[in-house]
């Protein structure tokens, strides 16, 4: 595995021919059906989700989309989803859970959409909704994070058994801009505000974040679709072997101590401090 | 803050904008807390006539930030606070530069040791499991110790088959506990859904800020969602929006109202009522007198 820097790692994601789930799901499943809308509000482009096999087995996929150009940028919101996008990823979620199908989510995004209609309809809540539910969802949850993945708006699909994450992809609380600009008030420190944060696949595989790595080609996944997409396909498979075989009372704790191991804390400290 | 508001006065008196050495010496001839200014309305009140009105704007009605002992004071029997995890402090999990030396001093400053307090209690003899965070410690930021505690004391609650008041505020997540920060919101909704799942009651009363990553995680997740008037609620920071759709956002947006008429909050309650409101909820929710038709 490459030895690269967080903000080296951002170059190498940034790239403009870096894979999107619209490359990798014709790659790694058969037989998509896409499913539209969030039945109360409308349908977002951002997230995608749908119905198909994945090696024989039937499952469901729910992927954030990010545009490969600026016409598909247009219809994605650069990959920033709304509301009605949790929601409709949580209607699947929870068809899934009906008719026992695994859920495999694909996370690529900068974060959660902030605008006021966002606000208006209740990012928050609906953010929030997709996480507590995800933790009590009665069937196999894999998350893989791809590109990006930033703050609640990744999170909300990243409450899984498992997470693994393309050798290159960071996962962190706020995008690195957003880090700078709170902290620094100064948005251009970008590439300072990632060496930081912690945020690359390494990093959260110590921090006990992050259960898998799933290896790019070298320089990155744009030089070798084909190949990222048979190690996320062979990630899958193992992945799947893995949670299959477990009741569903026994996945649903392992989930729930998955996250609640999660903290850096100690307690009786002396009363001075 | 104190300080820039006089300037502020002063200003406005003199219809000129006063020097920095002007400033400087306002300091030491006012005494401080004596006025206060409303972040809203931007009225000026002594502060001793905020303070009787329960730290309630005179003129607009914007509830302003309590301590979380001020709010306990305010809230539960007297008394009747087991406290739990008082002593939990956070460590640095991604050694973040100088953290531990600015929780260091802002222990010593506020004699928090983080942004909530959790415990058992009772609000007019109904036993209770409450939550308060504090906004004076880190904007009460969502770090390890406040996921901790906050899962605890739904854990607690669920064991023991209580009921959970939370009073949120928060600036969101804790930046300087970077992904460590962000599981925390996982954390706290995993502790919601078994205690919800066991049949629980949960009320979330927010307060001024609840935002970011708390209102993206327990604080949305009540059964129950009860604000105070004029409080700010939201996901996104309003300059963050501002800065995407490049103009200024109405006063309203983001308010406690806004919220209310967006069909995200059940109720807007006046602090002076919080406390009968609560134990009148909680009472319907375990009907001891075992009301029947």
């Amino acid at each position: 595995m490459s030895n690269l820097t967080a903000s080296q790692r951002l170059d190498i994601i940034r790239h403009k021919g870096r894979p999107t789930v619209r490359d990798y799901i014709p790659l790694i499943f058969e037989d998509f059906y896409e499913m539209h809308g969030d039945r109360y509000y409308g349908d977002d482009g951002a997230i995608m989700g749908g119905v198909c096999r994945f090696k024989g087995l039937p499952v469901t996929v729910i992927a954030q989309v990010k545009g490969r150009n600026l016409e598909e940028n247009k219809e994605c919101n650069f990959g920033m989803p709304h509301p009605e996008g949790y929601r409709k990823a949580l209607r699947l979620a929870k068809q899934a859970e009906k008719f026992h199908r695994p859920v495999i989510c694909l996370v690529d995004t900068s974060g959660a959409f902030c605008g006021v209609e966002a606000e208006k309809r209740g990012q928050g809540e609906a953010i929030a909704r997709s996480i507590m539910e995800f933790m009590t969802l009665r069937t196999p949850v894999i998350s893989i994070i791809l590109g990006e993945g930033g703050s609640g708006g990744a999170l909300a699909m990243a409450v899984c058994d498992e997470l693994a994450m393309l050798e290159n992809a960071i996962y962190s609380v706020i995008s690195p801009r957003g880090f700078a600009s709170i902290l620094w008030k100064d948005a251009s420190r970008e590439r300072e505000a990632c060496d930081i944060m912690k945020i690359t696949a390494e990093d959260l595989r110590r921090l006990k974040v992050c259960d898998y790595i799933i290896s790019e080609p070298a320089g990155g996944a744009h030089n070798d679709c084909d190949q990222t997409a048979e190690n996320i396909s062979d990630y899958i498979y193992e992945a799947l072997q893995r949670k299959l075989k477990k009741g569903l009372d026994e996945l649903l704790n392992e989930r729930y101590n998955k996250f609640r191991i999660v903290g850096d804390f100690q307690e009786n400290s002396s009363p001075s401090i | 803050m104190l300080e820039d508001l006089f300037s502020v006065v002063k200003t406005r008196f003199n219809g000129t904008e006063s020097k920095p050495e002007a400033v400087k010496k306002s300091k030491t001839d006012i005494p401080k807390g004596l006025l206060f200014k409303c972040p809203r309305c931007a009225s000026v009140t002594f502060m001793e006539d905020f303070q009787n009105n329960g730290k309630v704007c005179p003129n607009c009605n914007y509830h302003s930030r309590l301590t979380a002992k001020e709010r306990l004071d305010i809230t539960i029997d007297k008394d009747s606070l087991e406290e739990f995890d008082a002593d939990m402090i956070s460590k640095n999990p991604i050694d973040f530069p100088d953290y531990e030396e600015k929780q260091k001093s802002l222990r010593e400053k506020t004699g928090l040791k983080d942004a909530v307090i959790t415990g058992r209690a009772k609000i007019r003899g109904e036993d209770i499991v409450i939550i308060v965070m504090d906004s004076n410690f880190m904007m009460a930021s969502m770090g390890s110790v406040v996921g901790e505690k906050i899962t605890r004391a739904f854990e607690y609650a669920t064991a023991n088959k209580l009921p959970v008041i939370a009073f949120t505020a928060s600036g969101g997540a804790r930046m300087q506990e970077g992904i460590v920060s962000l599981m925390q919101m996982a954390k706290t909704s995993g502790a919601v859904a078994r205690h919800s799942q066991a049949g629980l009651l949960y009320i979330t009363v927010m307060t001024d800020p609840t935002t970011g990553g708390v209102t993206a995680s327990f604080a949305s997740l009540g059964d129950i969602i009860i604000a105070e008037p004029k409080v700010l609620i939201g996901f996104a920071g309003r300059r963050v929006i501002e800065g995407t759709i490049k103009q200024k956002l109405p006063d309203e947006f983001q308010s406690a109202e806004f919220m209310l008429e967006a069909g995200f909050v059940d109720m807007i309650v006046e602090r002076k009522k919080m406390r009968r409101t609560l134990a009148h909820l909680l009472k319907l929710h375990n009907n001891k007198e075992g009301g029947t038709l």
